[in-house]
């Protein structure tokens, strides 16, 4: 059973929103994600300054087996990215709510947040898939 | 992202450790119509073990196979690409090609010599319906006997300390047997087949015995510490290795010298008449593609399929890639126009990133080549 924190948001497509208290969103994938993809061996994030629309297929995990991309949970501007995941992508697999975060987002929209998923809404997700 | 498991809703064949691996918390896949382990906990674990200390694949969805037959040698010197007259010792063996008559590659095997009446193949799991048809098509000319052993499963224990471990759970006087075994020779007793053999780049060897004996020495084996493998880690570990995957580097629409195989092919004596050998005759001294390593010098990961060019002249396309975990980098093989020239870009998900030819193996015995 994989770890869904009940402080986070999430979206369908498996990825994690956390909310800081200056307004501002990390994102990341969840555990489901990382142990249904592998060992992870390649990350590419997005740049700093990049305006993302939501949706939008703006990262690439590469696993052992595959590359899959990783999707913007909602619109914003990139404001940093986790420059270890360079040469430790195993973060993603041991630590993937914490040290394997992906990048910070500036929402375009902070309404925006309310439409993500709860940790039971996850779960539901997850459950039926 | 989007995650899918590779599972179809239809019906797998089991290896006698099906129950095993699924107690091991494997991931299981379709390969060639078997459920088989992908991986357990890590592939990259499994990959270091093997590497560094001893690993066990279940193999036993690859055939053995038993020819019989006073004629057996004398066939398959017209079967294969590479010549069994190589074969002098009992128990010696030979990697060869089994090519239709254009040449294209049926399979690649493993032949055994293990008397004058009995030869052992071991083909792939995905060809081993098409290989047994046309062995038994072509093997009544010679009255040779073709019999498909599914009562044997194939177990590989890979890394350094693989036979010393191996050896510790075999009977006496086959442990014995076992250890004093060349590269590419097997030794047996009854139905228990001991080969040092491997599709790792490690020293190791393939087992060949029944399936309830097969299970009993998994279980030892597993106490005595060797870690199980999944096929994800054998992939990473033959592609390291240089060695050529059945399907993906090679099928039926390529010839052994554009797979990198010329080495297996045995031109002498000029008069040996192989399947295939007047239609490869004429790529002999030279093939308009040739089999070449990368290695990624940019960022990413290459693939299957990614397009290969050069900066002045030539192109081609990777066979197989992937992370090798060894080297902490991307390698491939590529099929590659021989007349190529200037620097070496792969498409990787639409950018050209830079990669440099390399001559494979990429690593063996626990040593980066490269």
């Amino acid at each position: 059973m994989s770890n869904i924190p009940a402080d986070l948001k999430y979206v369908t497509s498996h990825e994690w929103i956390k909310l800081q208290a200056d307004g501002t969103l990390l994102i990341g994938i969840t555990d489901h994600a990382q142990g249904a993809l592998g060992d992870l061996v390649f990350v590419d994030v997005p740049k700093v300054g990049r305006v993302l629309v939501a949706h939008e297929a703006c990262a690439v995990v590469e696993s052992v087996k595959a590359a899959s991309d990783v999707y913007a949970p909602l619109a914003g501007e990139v404001i940093a990215v986790n420059e270890a995941l360079a040469g430790a992508p195993e973060l993603l697999n041991s630590d993937p709510y914490g040290a394997g975060w992906m990048w910070q987002l500036r929402p375009a929209n902070p309404a925006d947040i309310d439409t993500l998923l709860d940790a039971a809404g996850y779960a539901k997700v997850l459950e039926t898939a | 992202m989007t995650l899918s498991d590779n599972r179809v809703d239809r019906m797998l064949k089991q290896t006698a450790l099906h129950s095993e691996h699924q107690r091991l918390g494997a991931r299981l896949v379709d390969f060639a119509g078997w459920d088989m382990p992908i991986q357990y906990q890590s592939q990259l674990d499994e990959h270091h073990a093997v590497r560094s200390g001893a690993g066990m694949f279940d193999v036993a969805h690859m055939s053995a196979v038993d020819l019989h037959g006073a004629r057996t040698r004398e066939f398959l010197r017209q079967l294969l690409a590479n010549d069994v007259a190589k074969l002098k010792i009992p128990g010696k063996a030979l990697y060869t090609c089994m090519l239709r008559e254009d040449g294209g590659i049926l399979d690649d095997l493993i032949v055994y010599f293990l008397s004058d009446d009995w030869f052992r193949l071991v083909v792939n799991a995905g060809t081993t319906d098409k290989d047994l048809a046309w062995i038994k098509a072509k093997a009544t000319d010679y009255g040779v006997s073709v019999s498909y052993r599914d009562d044997l499963g194939i177990l590989a224990v890979q890394g350094p300390q693989a036979r010393a471990i191996v050896a510790r759970h075999l009977p006496g006087k086959l442990a014995e047997a076992s250890l004093a075994l060349v590269a590419f020779q097997a030794a047996h007793e009854g139905e228990l087949f001991v080969g040092r053999t491997g599709y790792t780049g490690e020293d190791g060897f393939e087992l060949i015995l029944p399936h309830a004996e097969l299970v009993a020495l998994w279980t030892q084996l597993l106490a005595d510490g060797v870690k199980p493998c999944g096929l994800g880690a054998r992939d990473t570990l033959r592609l390291e290795a240089g060695m050529n995957l059945y399907g993906l580097d090679m099928d039926e629409s390529v010839h052994p010298l554009e797979a990198g195989l010329g080495w297996t092919v045995a031109w002498a004596p000029e008069d040996r008449d192989f399947i295939g050998r007047k239609a490869i005759e004429a790529y002999r001294a030279a093939s308009p593609k040739v089999f070449v390593g990368l290695l990624l010098e940019g960022r990413g990961v290459m693939r299957s399929h990614m397009k290969v060019r050069f900066a002045d002249a030539g192109a081609g396309e990777t066979t197989s890639g992937g992370f090798a975990p060894t080297m902490k980098q991307s390698i491939a093989l590529a099929r590659v126009d021989a007349a190529h020239a200037g620097a070496c870009e792969v498409e990787i998900r639409g950018q050209w990133v830079a990669a440099r030819i390399v001559k494979a193996p990429f690593v063996r015995n626990g040593k980066v080549l490269i």
